[in-house]
């Protein structure tokens, strides 16, 4: 076993050897190492050909047309060219955008820029479990709306939206949908030619594939424009310029093949590991998952140890990899915007790690986190005055707290 | 992120972890902090009949840092008066356990806990 035992999957898997194999044979003189942009002789001829039927592969995990599949440095990038593409090009048509209060980083941050230059979004709130409906999209659009951008699965809670129906929402009414499928691509089915879906956004490296490298899809039928972000050369059909990593882009294509060729058995090994996780901490007082647990993704479970801080649980597990949902590090103490959008509680938000795992988790692995995080969280609760008041049976929403 | 040696030693070993009779006319009871943030931090000291802590006990919810911060606290007021506990500085602690600067709130709270306690019981007793 190796320490610390990695459940962050999440974050980032390793490349799987497969993968790094097929791009070391993308990089030296002996290998096809060519510009895929170059027409003029065979080392570009090469490399096109192995750019292409990487596209292929990536095309065929989301039953697409490989003329659908848009180059990009990664989920980010993806993000960013759907949304302002989108935005900037129907601009005169209405500058209203819909997305939700949980979605990552690179969709919130994208939005509050289109929100400086003038653009109006609204962020729907998602319940309890974490979940938005096509019900509150349908109610939310204008006639002013032009896109609609939402995640397939969230990546702290896990949660898999239903993109199928918010789709035929959004197509009924005109309005584009982009949906960032970073967290769901190889874990669950995605069929572009049944979901009405225009843009969506894939990562490498969150499926066995290298960092630096992703694709956005961008639908033909019906037909999406889009303003470039990134000028010069004209690659990608104009969407991306840039000359083309070859041994990245081979990669993707590669770690894509493999996760639909490996989905069932992917899919069985995460979720009975991820089940056996959560059968061994259960039994534990005050242990609440944040997020539907049955609408979740096999690979995730984000679970909240009441009264014990987060990061001094983490402190605790110093041999476990995991992402604490507390960003504690910094000097504001806030807890995590999306467990705080779903009301988890304070105490309840600070004290919450997602555990997330992957093809090559063991069982071993599981049942060497099990005992060390129950060995934390007693620890720590010894040491907690909440737990104290808890078993004393004191409401803690009910002292007032001098904020600090 | 890094923590100092004395940090990691108070964490994986607390002192003086525990709870004190707080209806007890000797002891005095400092609950400061709040869940929102983070930290709370519960600190309680015994005095003897001349003002001598005798007994310090503590119980934290919060990072290393704030647990070590009152872990620490605890040892440093057995055998102080009421007035020199209260005394005891933020930075000092700070100092004592080489706390970055996005911890040092931690040791704040450790003061705030040491002077709430220290008012407790002299409230308590009328002072």
């Amino acid at each position: 076993m190796k320490l610390p035992v990695y459940l962050d999957y999440s974050a980032s898997t390793p490349v799987d050897p497969r993968v790094a194999k097929e791009m070391m044979d993308c990089l030296t003189m002996d290998g096809n190492f060519g510009n895929p942009a170059s027409r003029s002789h065979v080392y570009g001829w090469k490399a096109e050909e192995a750019v292409e039927s990487a596209r292929r592969q990536v095309a065929d995990l989301i039953n697409a047309d490989p003329r659908e599949i848009v180059w990009t440095s990664g989920a980010t990038e993806s993000d960013n060219l759907a949304i302002k593409g989108v935005a900037h090009f129907n601009a005169k048509k209405g500058k209203h955008i819909i997305t939700s209060k949980i979605e990552h980083k690179a969709v919130l941050d994208t939005c509050r820029q289109l929100e400086r230059e003038g653009f109006e979004v609204t962020y729907l709130e998602p319940d309890s479990d974490g979940m938005i409906t096509a019900a509150q999209v349908a109610e939310a659009i204008r006639e002013d709306t032009t896109i609609v951008s939402l995640m397939h699965v969230n990546n702290e809670i896990g949660v898999i939206y239903d993109i199928a129906a918010i789709g035929e929402v959004c197509r009924e009414r005109k309005v584009f949908f982009h949906v960032d499928a970073a967290q769901s691509a190889g874990k669950i089915e995605i069929d572009m030619a049944a979901m009405k879906v225009d843009l969506m956004s894939f990562s490498a490296h969150k499926i066995y594939g290298p960092k630096g490298m992703g694709a956005l899809y961008v639908s033909r039928k019906p037909r999406v424009r889009l303003e470039a972000q990134m000028h010069g050369g004209g690659h990608e059909r104009g969407f991306r310029s840039g000359t083309l990593p070859t041994h990245q882009i081979v990669g993707m294509g590669e770690a894509f093949r493999l996760a639909k060729e490996e989905m069932a058995k992917d899919h069985q090994h995460c979720l009975d590991l991820r089940n056996r996780l959560w059968e061994g901490v259960k039994d534990m007082e005050q242990v609440h998952v944040n997020g539907s647990f049955d609408q979740r993704v096999s690979t995730n479970i984000n679970i909240s140890f009441a009264y014990v801080e987060g990061e001094s649980l983490l402190m605790s597990l110093r041999d476990l990899a995991v992402s604490s949902g507390s960003a504690c590090t910094s000097a504001s103490l806030e807890p995590s915007y999306v467990l705080r959008a779903l009301g988890v509680n304070d105490e309840m938000a600070h004290s919450s790690i997602r555990f997330s795992v992957g093809r090559f988790t063991t069982e071993e692995d599981i049942d060497y986190v099990i005992a060390k995080v129950r060995t934390a969280v007693d620890k720590l609760r010894e040491l907690s005055p909440l737990w104290d008041m808890y078993k004393d049976g004191v409401d803690l929403s009910k002292i007032e707290w001098a904020a600090h | 992120m890094a923590y100092s040696d004395k940090v990691i030693d108070h964490y994986e070993n607390p002192r003086n972890v525990g709870k004190l009779d707080d209806n007890s006319n000797s002891v005095g009871t400092g609950m400061v902090g709040a869940p929102a943030c983070g930290d709370v931090m519960r600190l309680q000291i015994q005095v003897d009949d001349e003002g001598i802590i005798q007994d310090a006990k503590f119980k934290t919810y919060g990072c290393g840092s704030a647990i070590a911060s009152s872990s620490l606290l605890t040892e440093w007021v057995k055998g102080k008066s009421l007035t020199e506990a209260a005394e005891i500085k933020n930075t000092e602690i700070a100092e004592e356990l080489a706390l970055p600067p996005v911890k040092i709130h931690c040791s704040v709270l450790a003061e705030d806990a040491i002077k709430a306690a220290v008012k407790d019981l002299r409230d308590k007793r009328g002072e």
